[in-house]
């Protein structure tokens, strides 16, 4: 198969960099740190070529190696303390207090309405460039809870340990991030597209 | 009766952990009453489902593979 020669991995190496540098930037929210980590990735799958067991899933074993460069990034920066402390970011509730009622229900403006099925949304390239603006949007610790349950797959244990924060602040970070995400993508996604 | 907020905090976590029984008893009342509710989870849902699909590398070439 033409598909399996180190000729046509290299190609497919370069196709998919622009998605590994989107998948990087969700974590790090550095582009140079990004890049940085996309090009170590694109790097150690250059030199492990030989040790790929061909068959299938080339991306996938690429992504892998991404996301371990990515938890390093992690790991070294909060040994390097620059981190902000996980606990304290309840500064800003605004967006989400926007969205209820004082007796919890939803804002009149704020109800969900339907996205439609998700595989339209994800063949759909302005529903990623939203999902990608409102993941920015998000605060720091948020955005970094919800990239590693959601985008990496890590269970929340997994994330504590890995972060250093109790298990129920992690599931109210993760609540207020996906409450966040969905108010942000409903105003970019549906209301311009039916403008 | 559970209010929408609290029944987003139970839509959020059934995402990272399974109910408890009584947990997944008052979510399933509410959303059996509230469309509002049943739209949000549906987009819980489709984040979820959004980060397995930007996580995973399903574009063009995982075809080209899975065709015999």
């Amino acid at each position: 198969m033409t598909q399996d020669t180190p000729e046509a991995r290299h190609r497919r190496l370069i196709d998919v960099r622009p998605r590994l540098v989107s998948f990087a930037l969700m974590h790090l929210r550095d582009l140079s740190r990004a890049e940085d980590a996309v090009q170590e990735a694109l790097t150690a799958a250059l030199e492990k070529d030989g040790s790929f067991a061909g068959r299938s899933g080339y991306e996938t074993w690429v992504f892998g190696i991404l996301k371990y460069k990515i938890l390093d990034v992690m790991r070294a920066q909060k040994r390097q303390g620059k981190w902000q402390p996980l606990e304290d970011e309840g500064d800003d509730d605004e967006p989400i207090e926007r969205q209820f009622q004082q007796n919890g229900q939803w804002q009149k403006d704020a109800r969900p309405s339907s996205w439609g099925e998700p595989e339209a949304a994800f063949e759909n390239d302005h529903f990623w460039q939203v999902f990608d603006a409102c993941m920015i949007a998000l605060p720091d610790s948020a955005a970094r809870v919800f990239s590693l349950r959601e985008l990496m797959g890590l269970s929340t244990d997994d994330i504590c340990r890995e972060l250093g924060i109790k298990e129920n602040n992690c599931w109210v970070i993760l609540h207020r991030a996906r409450l966040r995400l969905r108010a942000c993508i409903e105003k970019g996604w549906l209301k311009e597209t039916a403008s | 009766m559970m209010m929408c907020k609290e029944a987003t905090r139970l839509m959020s976590l059934r995402q990272d952990r399974p109910l408890k029984f009584r947990e997944r008893l008052s979510l399933r009342l509410h959303l059996s009453m509230c469309s509002a509710c049943r739209e949000c989870d549906r987009q819980f849902e489709l984040l979820h489902k959004a980060g397995q699909h930007k996580a995973s590398a399903s574009e063009g070439t995982d075809e080209e593979r899975r065709a015999p």
